[in-house]
């Protein structure tokens, strides 16, 4: 060991201030924090008040990712399978190829063949997101002479558990690259950016290509369209015709046997990743634990969509036969959807979400009650949770304002001569 | 170009294409920026309606600079201004009635942009006749080049045509490309300028504030 950093060291000469490879030191600089923990500490936010490594922290955030990463294989995979079982044809493409050719056949009930063909899926996006992002990253990084820094990691885990399957690549590539140079970029790199930038990729490709990325035929990994096999997600079902709709005989084998823990484990139709509240969950435990994500902005957005739905439900009570998604119960709202995913990954971003401890309750529970309004009210917009978030990155400077006002204000009464 | 124009007059009219950008630099006159440049003609054609405005409104002000009290200038600028507009708009009622039916309102709110005024106030009151002409051109082109620039990329990336001509065949057609949906947007203006102005900026590092 001792060895090698003593050659690492030797080559970093080369990389420093006025050698002749100056120009690639953030490149050096990436591997080298990478590789070994630097001796040095970092003084700017997102941590102000900690002094732990900002590779580490975002690391931690992969870590918490890893179980829905898996689920995100093995759920895509097994919708596939699922509507394959059910009649539809599989998609004609190169991985359905490659998935016949090693020998696996389209069957449920072999988890892993699932995983084998939802990893066909999921790789793929994933090499993508990290190959066109990370360039901008390191474009940048050696224009503007900053560090390479693993906020990308974060984001480029995070953009593909926010897509569908069926998305195609060379949209996701535009998709991530807008969202690190106008998300991230334009701002001055990580720690400076106002929006989420994982969240701007995909709001990008929501409003460039929508037939791409909503609908009821983008979910699922085969052809739903002909064969009466609905290939809606569970949410647009509810949407449609309320809770009650989801036990309809029409849907086909995606929906059959729905409970809510069905939903809650995640094997529903949805983007890749974020399926599943269960897995979620065990995410922000790992973040709670660790201290890298807020519990208060997680326990905000939930407190905040169950105020917010519960509203709903008394309107609903109050006036029954209007639209069916008013009744829909908030433990619902919590399985459906992206909902435990945003609150759990996406509010959580240390950048864009607020510093104040106060500002974060307040912004979680905004988000979880603007998250339910656009959900229940605009039908145009099933991707609401990603709509709030933006919306309320916009007022997490706001809200620290406000909060620190209010203290100061407090202090000055208190200390008032 | 610009031949027989003095070292003055050469300034005014070409300093405002790039160096003073009205959009980019003094950031005026951008709602009809998004409002107007889904399509290229509708772009260009108010492009041409903002520049003759803008010229002819600084030529009329800067002729009645003197005799016009300081205290109702406005309201001599607004009708000067109004009068010219209503003409700009019959004009295309008359002879461009598709492209007068789909700027709409746009045409009628020339009277609003902040360029006409910004300019009027600015610069013709303070100035002879022919140079707040030739202002007025500058400015006006200054909004076109920016106009016709967001114009061109939204209605080529975000419909595949150039003046209503295919050039991009889209994959709803039988072509290969598939339409950027946010193009079509408002937001889309945007984007493209603060990209205009980020370009500018990057080229011209005096025109960047200073840290502080």
């Amino acid at each position: 060991m001792k060895f090698l950093l003593d050659l690492h060291n030797r080559l970093g000469k080369w990389f420093e201030k006025g050698a002749p490879l100056e120009w690639l030191h953030p490149l050096f600089e990436a591997q080298d924090t990478f590789l070994f923990t630097p001796d040095t500490v970092t003084e700017h936010p997102p941590h102000v008040r900690d002094g732990i490594d900002l590779k580490r922290l975002m690391i931690t955030v992969v870590i918490a990712l890893f179980p829905c990463m898996l689920m995100a294989m093995y759920n895509t995979g097994y919708q596939a399978h699922l509507a394959i079982e059910a009649g539809c044809q599989p998609l004609n493409n190169w991985r359905t190829s490659l998935f016949t050719w090693m020998g696996f056949e389209f069957s449920s009930r072999n988890v892993f063949a699932c995983f084998v063909h939802g990893a066909l899926y999921f790789i793929p996006v994933y090499l993508v997101t990290l190959i066109a992002g990370g360039l901008v990253e390191v474009i940048f990084a050696l224009v503007r002479r900053h560090e390479i820094n693993e906020g990308f990691l974060v984001t480029s885990a995070l953009f593909p558990l926010i897509l569908p399957a069926t998305i195609p690549l060379w949209q996701v590539a535009l998709g991530i690259i807008f969202g690190i140079l106008v998300g991230k970029e334009v701002f001055g790199g990580v720690g400076m950016n106002i929006f989420n930038p994982a969240l701007m990729s995909r709001a990008f490709l929501y409003f460039a290509y929508p037939g791409q990325i909503t609908g009821d035929n983008v979910w699922i990994a085969a052809q739903t369209t002909p064969d009466g096999y609905s290939g809606a997600t569970w949410l647009a079902v509810v949407k449609e015709r309320g809770l009650a709709g989801l036990a309809h005989p029409d849907l086909g084998a995606a929906h059959a046997n729905l409970t809510w823990w069905r939903a809650f484990i995640g094997l529903e139709p949805g983007s890749m990743g974020e399926t599943s509240a269960l897995l979620c969950l065990v995410g922000a435990a790992i973040l709670i634990a660790t201290g890298v994500g807020s519990y208060r902005t997680i326990i905000g957005c939930f407190l905040g969509s169950f105020v917010m739905a519960e509203l709903f439900n008394l309107i609903a009570y109050l006036h029954p036969g209007g639209n069916p998604y008013f009744a829909v119960p908030f433990f619902w709202h919590w399985v459906i959807g992206g909902f435990a995913f945003a609150a759990v990954f996406m509010a959580t971003d240390p950048v864009s979400s607020p510093f104040t401890e106060k500002g974060k309750w307040i912004y979680g529970f905004l988000i979880g009650a603007f998250g339910i309004l656009i959900r229940e009210v605009n039908p145009a917009y099933p991707g609401s949770w990603m709509l709030a978030i933006l919306f309320m990155n916009m007022f997490s400077p706001l809200i620290d304002y406000f909060i620190v006002r209010a203290n100061i204000k407090r202090r000055m009464a208190r200390y008032a001569a | 170009m610009a031949i027989g124009l003095s070292k003055k007059e050469r300034e005014v009219l070409l300093d405002p294409l790039f160096h003073n950008n009205p959009i980019a630099f003094q950031v005026l006159g951008i709602c009809s920026a998004l409002a107007v440049t889904t399509k290229l003609d509708t772009a260009v054609t108010m492009a041409i309606a903002l520049t003759l405005v803008t010229a002819f409104s600084n030529l009329f002000i800067s002729l009645v600079r003197n005799t016009v009290p300081t205290n109702i200038r406005i309201i001599v600028q607004l009708s000067i201004i109004a009068s010219l507009v209503i003409v700009t708009d019959q004009i295309l009622k008359a002879y461009f009635f598709d492209i007068s039916k789909r700027l709409s309102v746009f045409v009628g709110l020339i009277i609003t942009n902040c360029i006409v005024m910004g300019r009027a106030e600015g610069f013709a009151m303070q100035n002879p006749p022919w140079i707040s002409f030739l202002d007025g051109i500058g400015n006006g082109l200054g909004y076109s080049i920016v106009l016709v620039t967001v114009g061109t990329l939204r209605e080529l990336f975000g419909s595949g045509k150039l003046f209503g001509h295919t050039i991009l065949p889209l994959v709803t057609d039988g072509g290969w490309y598939v339409p950027n949906g946010l193009m079509l947007l408002a937001p889309a203006a945007f984007f493209i300028i603060g990209f205009f102005i980020w370009i500018l900026r990057t080229l011209m590092p005096e025109r960047q504030e200073k840290e502080d």
